[in-house]
């Protein structure tokens, strides 16, 4: 086995490679065709330049979300299974997405009025949606010793979506038509931004969350021998679970402010990562950020395409792709 | 010294352990000895810290383990569980460079002493040439062994001039029933193994089991739990008597000195019924 250091060397060059094309190819793609050879012309001024301003003005700020988008669920997905120690839990089939998701609508239909204050309401609101479904799974896993079987979860999942489904309708009957369409769009899971805004609103949550990633990829390996185990060898169990619990919903939190309750990306990207790095979780965690950035761009550049003019919701593609690859996963384990 | 004073312990209202109170020289071999369910396996997590007490105290070297952090007391205590299933796949030398947990950084990785402190704790057991397979791809058999690596390599100092020479302080290893899932050959390479490393590293044993042979073919001293309280405990001679075996298991049976093996071997003979 090569020491760890260079196994990371050598994943990041490659996860970081693929990440970087996706955001350097990703908005090329697009019902307007553009070179990049015209966005990096710099004989034209860049008022003029066509292909630059669509190219940084209209598309990178949707491919960069796409970016911490896919980079904070697939490491939500990746902490969330090792701290439940079950490889089919993530942040959409906890349920924690759906959470998010409420509370980033309650900020958005009713936190005009508190707008004044400053504050990343949306990301704090969708953090806060998080928690809440969060505080759910973490009493249902029974808190500490046990894990969580794969029944109660799957049953929990579809029992915490439905409830949160339910309370959106409830917010969203407050909303007017017009909003409705954006909303609808939005819950399906939607890159559709022209800003850079909401990235650098969501931004503090992101590094925050990374920093405790960081600080986790240790504990969760230790985790995977079990509660008790992990005891014996050192591990502070209960503050690792607590800060696991935190980051992922903090991560969570910051992606679905952004684009909305994309489904399936933490399930794919980190058993592909798996397949091809191993299970240390120092390697998995960064792997699994890079990885879902640029699987996430690559799929919102079919979304934009496949259909174009007509921009299809990001979430449509993932879930076209993610339900057979769960449903795959469900019956190889049983 | 480890050392377990009055200690009870309870689910609800039902108490699993009541009053039990075992001591665990720096060079003992304890064999914690009753039937299913008598609370083995409790009285061991309480021993190893990771249940608390709801009252009496487990002092390591005198002082309270509640009152050491789990870091301090992983480098003096490990503990191999009765089976060990991960939630992914790592491989064996991944597995037993998990052991080397606390004696790291927050954000350090291992670095070439903690892979040779590893590749030595595999050697010492036998397990060297897996150190690349899968672990879950592995024998009930090498797997407890692998665990047993990886708790050896927990207990090592991390001074790498000392790799190979024995522990610096007294340092204990706890083991829930290692041998029962395992067949005859790997109980007697198992139990070949705990006495030498019992033997040739400071290192006190404490083994949980109901095998009452494998407890006499090791131990110096044993703990016969009956439902959760300590029934007997002393030198194998004294404790291991067709009395307390009655008493215990509700079992006749006769206890001889083995003439090969020199140990107490002890053979049922029937339920409740003299032959």
């Amino acid at each position: 086995m090569r020491p760890i250091q260079r196994r990371l060397g050598s994943t990041l060059a490659l996860f970081g490679g693929l990440a970087a094309a996706a955001i350097v190819l990703g908005p090329l793609a697009g019902s307007t065709s553009i070179s990049l050879g015209n966005v990096v012309d710099r004989s034209m001024p860049f008022e003029q330049n066509v292909d630059a301003q669509i190219f940084f003005v209209a598309r990178l700020p949707r491919t960069l979300a796409g970016a911490m988008v896919g980079a904070m669920l697939a490491s939500a997905g990746v902490v969330f299974q090792g701290l439940l120690r079950n490889p089919l839990a993530t942040p959409f089939t906890l349920g924690v997405s759906a959470g998010a998701a409420l509370g980033a609508m309650l900020a958005i239909t009713f936190g005009a009025s508190l707008a004044w204050l400053g504050l990343p309401l949306a990301p704090l609101a969708s953090f806060a949606g998080s928690m809440c479904a969060v505080a759910v799974v973490y009493l249902l896993a029974g808190a500490r010793h046990r894990g969580l079987s794969t029944n109660v979860l799957l049953l929990a999942g579809v029992t915490m979506n439905a409830f949160f489904s339910a309370l959106i309708l409830f917010v969203q009957y407050f909303a007017d038509f017009a909003e409705t369409f954006r909303i609808l769009r939005w819950l399906m899971g939607d890159l559709d931004i022209s800003s850079y805004q909401p990235l650098v609103t969501a931004l503090p949550l992101v590094i925050v969350s990374f920093a405790i990633f960081a600080w986790l990829a240790r504990p969760l390996n230790l985790l995977s021998l079990g509660t008790d185990a992990a005891e014996t060898r050192g591990l502070d169990v209960t503050r690792a679970q607590r800060a696991a619990f935190f980051s992922a919903s903090l991560a969570t939190g910051a992606a679905v402010s952004v684009g909305g309750p994309v489904g399936f990306i933490g399930i794919i990207v980190p058993h592909l990562v798996r397949l091809l790095v191993g299970s240390d979780h120092r390697i998995v965690l960064p792997a699994s950020a890079l990885f879902g950035a640029a699987f996430l761009i690559a799929c919102d550049a079919v979304a934009r395409t496949i259909m174009a003019p007509l921009e299809l919701p990001v979430g449509v593609i993932t879930a076209l792709i993610g339900g057979p690859f769960f449903l795959w996963l469900l019956v190889r384990r049983a | 010294m480890l050392q377990a004073a009055d200690v009870s312990f309870g689910y609800r209202d039902e108490l699993v352990v009541r009053n039990a109170s075992v001591e665990v020289a720096d060079d003992g071999f304890v064999g914690i000895i009753g039937p299913n369910g008598s609370g083995k396996t409790t009285l061991l997590r309480l021993l190893a810290g990771t249940r608390a007490p709801g009252s009496g105290r487990v002092t390591l070297d005198g002082v309270p383990l509640t009152s050491l952090t789990r870091t301090a007391v992983a480098r003096r205590m490990a503990v191999v569980p009765q089976e060990t299933q991960l939630a992914f796949e790592y491989s064996v030398l991944e597995v037993v460079l998990m052991g080397r947990y606390p004696h790291l950084g927050a954000f350090a990785v291992e670095g070439p002493s903690d892979i040779a402190v590893a590749r030595h704790a595999l050697e010492s057991t036998g397990t060297l040439d897996l150190q690349d397979r899968a672990f879950s791809t592995l024998s009930g058999g090498e797997k407890q062994r692998v665990i047993i690596a990886a708790a050896l390599a927990q207990l090592t100092a991390d001074d790498p001039a000392i790799v190979v020479q024995p522990f610096r302080a007294a340092t204990i290893l706890l083991l829930d029933e290692p041998t029962a899932a395992l067949d005859l050959k790997y109980q007697l390479s198992v139990a070949a193994l705990l006495r030498t490393l019992h033997r040739g590293r400071r290192l006190a044993v404490v083994v949980s089991t109901h095998d009452l042979n494998f407890a006499a073919s090791l131990c110096t001293s044993l703990v016969m739990l009956k439902k959760g309280q300590v029934m007997a405990s002393g030198p194998v001679d004294e404790v291991l008597t067709p009395d307390r075996i009655r008493e215990l298991y509700e079992v006749d049976a006769e206890v001889v000195r083995h003439p090969l093996t020199g140990n107490l071997t002890v053979t049922p003979l029937g339920t409740g019924a003299r032959p």
